[in-house]
């Protein structure tokens, strides 16, 4: 025992190892973060390059010239504009009703109760189970009768009105004491007024996580509008981007540069709020 | 108090009540319409619409044909005259299930290494966030762009080729166009794109594991290794369960990278279960099988679940 307790005092002590032990972890993971970031970098670099250029042997990494005007060819060649338009709408309009709706409905199942709310709750959950391409060709046939198909809107309806987002709130109200709701009907709040005034301003933090996980999943989202959109005007990043490179599947340089043009909003959006998404994740511990 | 006070009382207690329920319902009515609408209807529907034959068209073309459908994507009169084997190899069905099960078995535990290695890479280091971020990236950008970007580099004169190459390995052939690697590219992918997502799961419980149980551990002798497989491991449990669960089912509804990459093929070689749903219902327009082929699909997701949720008392118990 007690010579466990010095060696651990001279592991403690040692500086010489640890610092050795350190660095060997940093040069690892900047070797790891290397690999992890190669195919950015290599989307950068053939973007910068003629198309003849990019699988040339030996590989360059950075090109003889830069060749910056691929990136005014693309937004010639593909409608890139209307297809940010598009997207954009998709994902504002799916965020701004994702968030009201559920943490309305989060409301109610976390701090009133009525009649029935175990069992509709279960079956919100019991949904979130349910993976969407069980059930995504009676939905799209149903869109369809109702007109929604290749319109925007679908994909709006598709995706406003998850389980996942009314469960994550109503996780999230729960760790609000009663007491407060308690407290503020006393006072003469109404329930709308509670939700407004009391719930809202203290959840910032699930909203937060609630909308990046929206915003980004909404954007990122290729098998919904592959099968929902087909005209140009109506297409998202992700199609529109699939359709440019179907029909010019050897211009290599542009593919990557219009590839790169589509992960920058989602990035930004990401660099900028990334502390709200990632510690969302480990808290809530569920896939967006 | 008397008894019609009583009455009184409970009287306006259920008006109460009852208001309450009404407000209750105007807090959840946005919600559920739209969920009742587009979710709950067409999970119903697609149980049903497996049970039926209907090519598209007109509603009134819709026959009751009962388990025809599954008979039909099992194959049954065929595989009963030449085995299980035929199945497997040649049935649609077969081949998807056979490719989703591959990728998965091969991707969760690679993607639960990469994970865990990362996290324990990271936990307790300066520069962590900077790392994390990093990591993390690859799960936040767009499908088809990195999709396309992976299927250049593993082309046949593509950068990954040429560093193998370097490094002395004889090997020049298109890993998507191949149908031993085709599947591999797609492995490949998964696990670069997802590894940064469990890895955030991983770092929050090892942040959770009580620093008295290291002490212990170090007091008691154990050296670095050591603690990790008695104390760390163990202690881990419950997420590598929980992630495990989380992975196979979506590796069960893997389609978006095969789509871009591979496109089911070469051949049927890369055929998953979604990606054969997809045929069945926009390609083919059969819409009766592909409903069948989406409830295997729906019948094996929600078995794994049943599993976490059996298991999570287990769990909570320990």
């Amino acid at each position: 025992m007690e010579a466990a307790v010095h060696s651990r005092e001279i592991r403690k002590d040692n500086p010489t190892l640890r610092k050795i032990l350190r660095t060997v972890i940093w040069i690892l993971l900047i070797l790891l973060s290397a690999f992890t970031l190669i195919p950015f970098v290599w989307m950068v670099s053939s973007s910068l390059k003629l198309d003849r250029e990019v699988f040339a042997f030996p590989m360059r990494w950075i090109p003889e010239t830069f060749h910056w005007e691929n990136y005014s060819l693309i937004w010639q060649r593909v409608p890139l504009v209307t297809y940010f338009k598009n997207t954009a709408f998709i994902a504002v309009v799916v965020t701004v009703l994702q968030t009201l709706t559920s943490s309305f409905a989060a409301y109610a199942f976390a701090k009133l109760s009525f009649r029935g709310r175990d069992a509709l709750f279960l079956c919100y959950i019991g949904t979130i189970a349910v993976p969407w391409q069980a059930y995504m060709l009676p939905q799209f046939i149903m869109m369809r009768s109702m007109g929604l198909y290749d319109t925007l809107w679908a994909m709006v309806v598709l995706q406003a009105f998850s389980a996942f987002g009314v469960f994550l709130m109503r996780q999230f109200y729960r760790s609000i004491p009663s007491e407060l709701c308690e407290a503020a009907r006393l006072d003469g709040l109404s329930e709308y007024g509670i939700w407004a005034r009391i719930m809202l301003p203290l959840s910032k933090a699930a909203i937060a996580t609630l909308v990046i996980f929206t915003f980004v999943s909404t954007w990122n989202d290729y098998m919904g509008p592959m099968i929902y959109l087909t005209r140009d005007i109506n297409k998202t990043v992700q199609v529109g981007l699939r359709r440019f490179i179907q029909e010019n599947s050897s211009d290599y340089h542009l593919i990557m540069a219009a590839s790169l043009c589509s992960l920058l909003p989602v990035s930004v959006v990401f660099l900028c709020l990334q502390r709200y998404f990632i510690e969302g994740i480990a808290t809530s511990g569920l896939k967006g | 108090m008397s008894q019609a006070e009583v009455k009184k009382v409970r009287h306006r207690m259920g008006k109460l009540e009852r208001k309450n329920t009404l407000v209750a319902y105007s807090f959840l009515a946005p919600n559920f319409i739209g969920f009742a609408v587009f979710t709950l209807v067409p999970v119903i529907c697609a149980v049903l619409l497996s049970l039926f034959e209907w090519n598209g068209g007109d509603i009134s073309k819709l026959k009751f044909v009962g388990l025809e459908n599954y008979a039909t994507i099992f194959a049954t009169k065929k595989v009963a005259e030449k085995g299980i084997e035929y199945f497997f190899n040649r049935v649609d069905l077969g081949i998807a299930l056979k490719n989703t099960v591959y990728y998965t078995v091969v991707t969760v535990p690679l993607t639960i290494v990469c994970a865990l290695a990362l996290a324990l890479l990271l936990n307790k280091i300066k520069g962590a966030v900077f790392f994390r971020t990093v990591f993390f990236f690859p799960y936040v950008s767009s499908m088809v762009a990195i999709c396309v970007c992976w299927s250049f580099m593993l082309m046949k004169d593509g950068p990954i080729n040429q560093i193998i190459m370097a490094l002395g390995i004889n090997f020049n052939k298109g890993w998507t166009a191949d149908s031993t690697m085709a599947i591999w590219s797609i492995i490949l992918v998964s696990v670069w794109r997802n590894m940064g997502y469990y890895m955030v799961l991983y770092l929050a419980a090892l942040q959770g594991i009580p620093r008295e149980l290291m002490e212990a551990a170090t007091v008691d002798g154990a050296n670095k290794w050591q603690q990790f497989l008695h104390v760390t491991l163990p202690q881990l449990k419950p997420t590598t369960f929980f992630v495990s669960v989380m992975m196979v089912i979506s590796c069960f509804k893997i389609y978006d990278v095969v789509a871009i990459m591979t496109d089911g093929g070469p051949g049927r070689a890369t055929k998953m279960l979604v990606t054969y749903i997809y045929d069945e219902a926009f390609v083919k327009v059969r819409y009766g099988q592909a409903s069948a082929i989406a409830m295997i699909l729906l019948i094996i997701v929600l078995a794994v679940t049943m599993i976490q949720f059996s298991s999570e008392k287990k769990f909570s118990n320990d």
